[in-house]
């Protein structure tokens, strides 16, 4: 394979209404056509298209060499990255579900995210490591986590969550540009929720720029995949029963973070609920919290609170009542009020 | 090097000349009752997912003999450290069909209390441990058990499961290691059905063989027919003893194929070919040993009614009593996190409880994999 890029791929204008999946599958195939270093592979990516169908009809557009079936190694997977990212391709590495990627993780956290620290920069790891992540499928404890604390908890890496087909597919589009390795974690329950306009062609969405996802003056949500559309209900529910106006922030990149917007929205509310699926201990919330309360404590006109996933293993037949839902988010943003 | 495939049912149903294990006929109809029992749950199991009343499903049709064999090789004292495609040793271990049906649904009939998907069975006094869907971590397990039982001077044998696809997890490299170097007494049985939902095993790996990577551990390797139920008895009753004579593990790989799709989220129309799949029905296990059974006379109608709709029958009214069991309490997801709750879990069941009692709080759940 040549190291060439191609000027375009990106002839294609407009837009056209696309669902998370299909249009993180319109990112690759974007790429793959700029860019012939890109590569796609991992398991029952190639002829079967995922599991998902993220990568469906790669294969047969690209060719193997291009898109291709591993065997059942995360360390495979994720090992054979950090060589061929660091021989000189665009690897694309997708994991069947997030909760299987710890075969791998010393891959990642000692290996792609380090490789360029280590080296004094001499070698890098332009790799990104997509992986469906999160609740609300039935998934039951190892097709349902949400680990993205363990990730923001490595220097080196970069870490991207989607919560719109639009976003999804210009995140992804940087992500592959991007010269540091970068977790993609795509919220797995919206794949095809909500469906959207998406620009066809190139589209590049810059990493580490959050997005207001609904303006509002009282109270401060911030959010990220999945957890975005709840806390659009939650945002009603607020404004219906005690009239509370929220904005909605959409952190899109939890690392590099955007703290400027965080700011900005919580100075001008003096309030804020942090919402995810995580469990509470330990999770990415918590490190918001303590941005907040570092930089913004004289604002806050309300305690900080979090709403997320309890503190145990991810329950099957409970999973209903462990996930945030919009009323514990509107309960969550009443406290902030009433406390 | 290429390792002969080990077989002793004929095309005929015949057994090959003094390879017969010469079970008693009691036996060989249990085997039989077992393997039909096993394929009706299974039926009774995608049913209830595609009418969903549970939430998923995953099938070992085709493989009746491959585990069933294997287990029923081994003391009622002897550990599994089981994959998920070997529902029949539960049936050959007595556990009622009630409790393996309402795992499926999750509620408080689940000996696991709902905490895993469907198809994730734990039965202690079975000696069936918890069963994980991370592909290949049991593997260590059975050799750390082994390593344990052979410390404390027991003559525990332990048989753990993998698929071909399980062969390339880091866990097959460890564990077959570990049991090798400590001469564990531990039986690796490696299910090779063809396929790891869409990668075919010829795909997986460059070997010959799954069995021949024994020989690079240091313990022996043997390839069996795995549709031949009498084949894969006595080759891994050869390992059971030998592994409880203190010589070690040894690793077995059951030839045979996945008939149906990965899961009941699968299609495999989408990426197999039919042609093969239908080359492998003909060698359907069950009906191989129907043909055995009846040379020995020991097969007639009445027996295969009393077999087959017998066990439709039970697996009914298990379903019938599973479903209607209520479902687990909401306070009961906190429970078994540590031995005793610590006192941010109690805060947070009662978060919960004050939730609930407001009213209205559930979230919106799609279903598998969407
Ligand atoms: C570590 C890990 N990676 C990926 C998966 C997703 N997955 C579930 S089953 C499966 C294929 C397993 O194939 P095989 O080992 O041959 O077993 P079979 O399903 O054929 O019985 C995969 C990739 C998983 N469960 N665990
Ligand atoms: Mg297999």
């Amino acid at each position: 394979m040549t190291a060439t890029k191609k000027k375009s791929g990106a002839d294609a204008t407009g837009t056209k209404v696309m669902t998370m999946l299909e249009a993180i599958n319109d990112a690759m195939r974007t790429e793959m056509a700029n860019d012939d270093r890109v590569v796609v592979f991992g398991e029952d990516v190639g002829k079967k298209g995922g599991v998902f169908g993220t990568t469906a009809g790669l294969h047969e557009e690209f060719g193997e060499a291009r898109c291709f079936d591993t065997p059942l190694s995360e360390c495979g997977i994720l090992g054979a990255g950090v060589g061929m990212a660091l021989y000189g391709l665009r690897p694309i590495a997708e994991i069947q579900f997030l909760d299987f990627i710890y075969p791998g993780f010393d891959q990642i956290v000692s290996e792609a995210a380090k490789m360029r620290y280590r080296s004094g920069g001499e070698y890098t790891c332009p790799m990104v490591i997509r992986s469906p992540y999160g609740g609300g499928i039935r998934g039951g404890h190892y097709h349902s986590q949400s680990s993205e604390a363990y990730f923001c908890h490595t220097p080196g890496l970069k870490v991207v969550i989607p919560s719109t087909p639009a976003d999804a597919k210009g995140l992804l589009i940087a992500s592959i540009r991007d010269e540091d390795p970068v977790m993609f974690l795509e919220p797995k329950a919206i794949y095809r929720h909500a469906k959207d306009e998406v620009p066809l062609g190139e589209h590049v969405v810059e990493l580490g720029r959050a997005r207001i996802a609904r303006e509002g003056t009282d109270v401060t949500i911030l959010c990220y995949g999945a957890m975005v559309p709840v806390c659009q209900k939650a945002a009603d529910l607020a404004m219906e029963e005690h009239g509370r106006s929220c904005e909605i922030v959409d952190l899109r990149t939890l690392v590099p973070l955007d703290e400027q917007t965080i700011l900005a929205s919580v100075k001008k509310t003096g309030r804020v609920v942090i919402v995810y699926e995580a469990p509470k201990t330990g999770g990415f919330g918590g490190e918001l919290s303590a941005i907040i309360a570092e930089k913004a404590i004289e604002y806050m006109e309300g305690p900080i609170v979090r709403v997320a996933g309890f503190d145990t293993p991810f329950p099957y037949a409970l999973e209903h009542l462990y996930m945030p839902d919009p009323k514990r988010v509107a309960a969550g943003i009443e406290k902030t009020f009433v406390w | 090097m290429s390792l002969e495939l080990l077989t002793i049912l004929d095309k005929n149903g015949k057994a090959q000349k003094g390879k017969d294990p010469n079970l008693p006929p009691e036996e060989l109809k249990k085997l039989y009752r077992l393997m039909v029992a096993t394929r009706a749950l299974d039926d009774r199991g995608l049913a209830l997912q595609r009418q969903g009343r549970i939430g998923f499903y995953l099938q070992s049709t085709g493989q009746e003999a491959s585990h069933i064999g294997a287990a029923y090789a081994m003391k009622a004292s002897d550990w599994l450290f089981p994959a998920y495609r070997q529902p029949g040793i539960l049936l050959l271990r007595d556990v009622p069909y009630e409790k393996i049906i309402a795992e499926w649904f999750g509620n408080s009939g689940d000996t696991s209390k709902g905490r895993q998907m469907p198809v994730h069975y734990s039965f202690r006094q079975a000696n069936f441990v918890s069963i994980s869907s991370p592909i290949g971590t049991q593997l260590t397990h059975a050799a750390g058990a082994g390593m344990a039982a052979k410390a404390r001077g027991d003559d525990t044998v332990f048989m753990t499961f993998c698929g071909d696809g399980g062969t390339s997890s880091n866990d097959f490299h460890s564990g077959l290691n570990f049991a090798a170097v400590y001469k564990a007494p531990v039986v690796f049985i490696c299910e090779n059905n063809g396929w790891a939902i869409s990668v075919a095993s010829k795909n997986q790996t460059a070997s010959e063989s799954m069995a021949i990577k024994a020989d690079a551990y240091g313990m022996p390797g043997v390839r069996v027919d795995g549709n031949d139920i009498l084949a894969v008895y006595r080759v891994c009753k050869e390992a059971i003893d030998r592994a409880r004579r203190g010589e070690g593990p040894t690793l077995v790989e059951t030839v045979t194929y996945r008939i149906a799709s990965h899961s009941s989220s699968d299609d495999a129309d989408r990426y197999r070919d039919k042609k093969e799949f239908e080359a492998w029905q003909k060698k359907d296990p069950i009906q191989r040993f129907k043909t055995y059974l009846k040379h020995k006379k020991l097969w007639n109608e009445a027996f295969e009614k009393e077999c087959v709709v017998g066990a439709k029958e039970e697996i009914m009214a298990a379903t019938k009593v599973a479903e209607a069991l209520p479902p687990m309490g909401p306070e009961s997801m906190f429970d078994d996190v540590y031995m005793n709750q610590t006192p941010g879990l109690k805060a947070q069941r009662k978060e919960l409880h004050d939730l609930m009692l407001k009213g209205g709080v559930g979230a919106e759940i799609g279903h598998f994999p969407l």
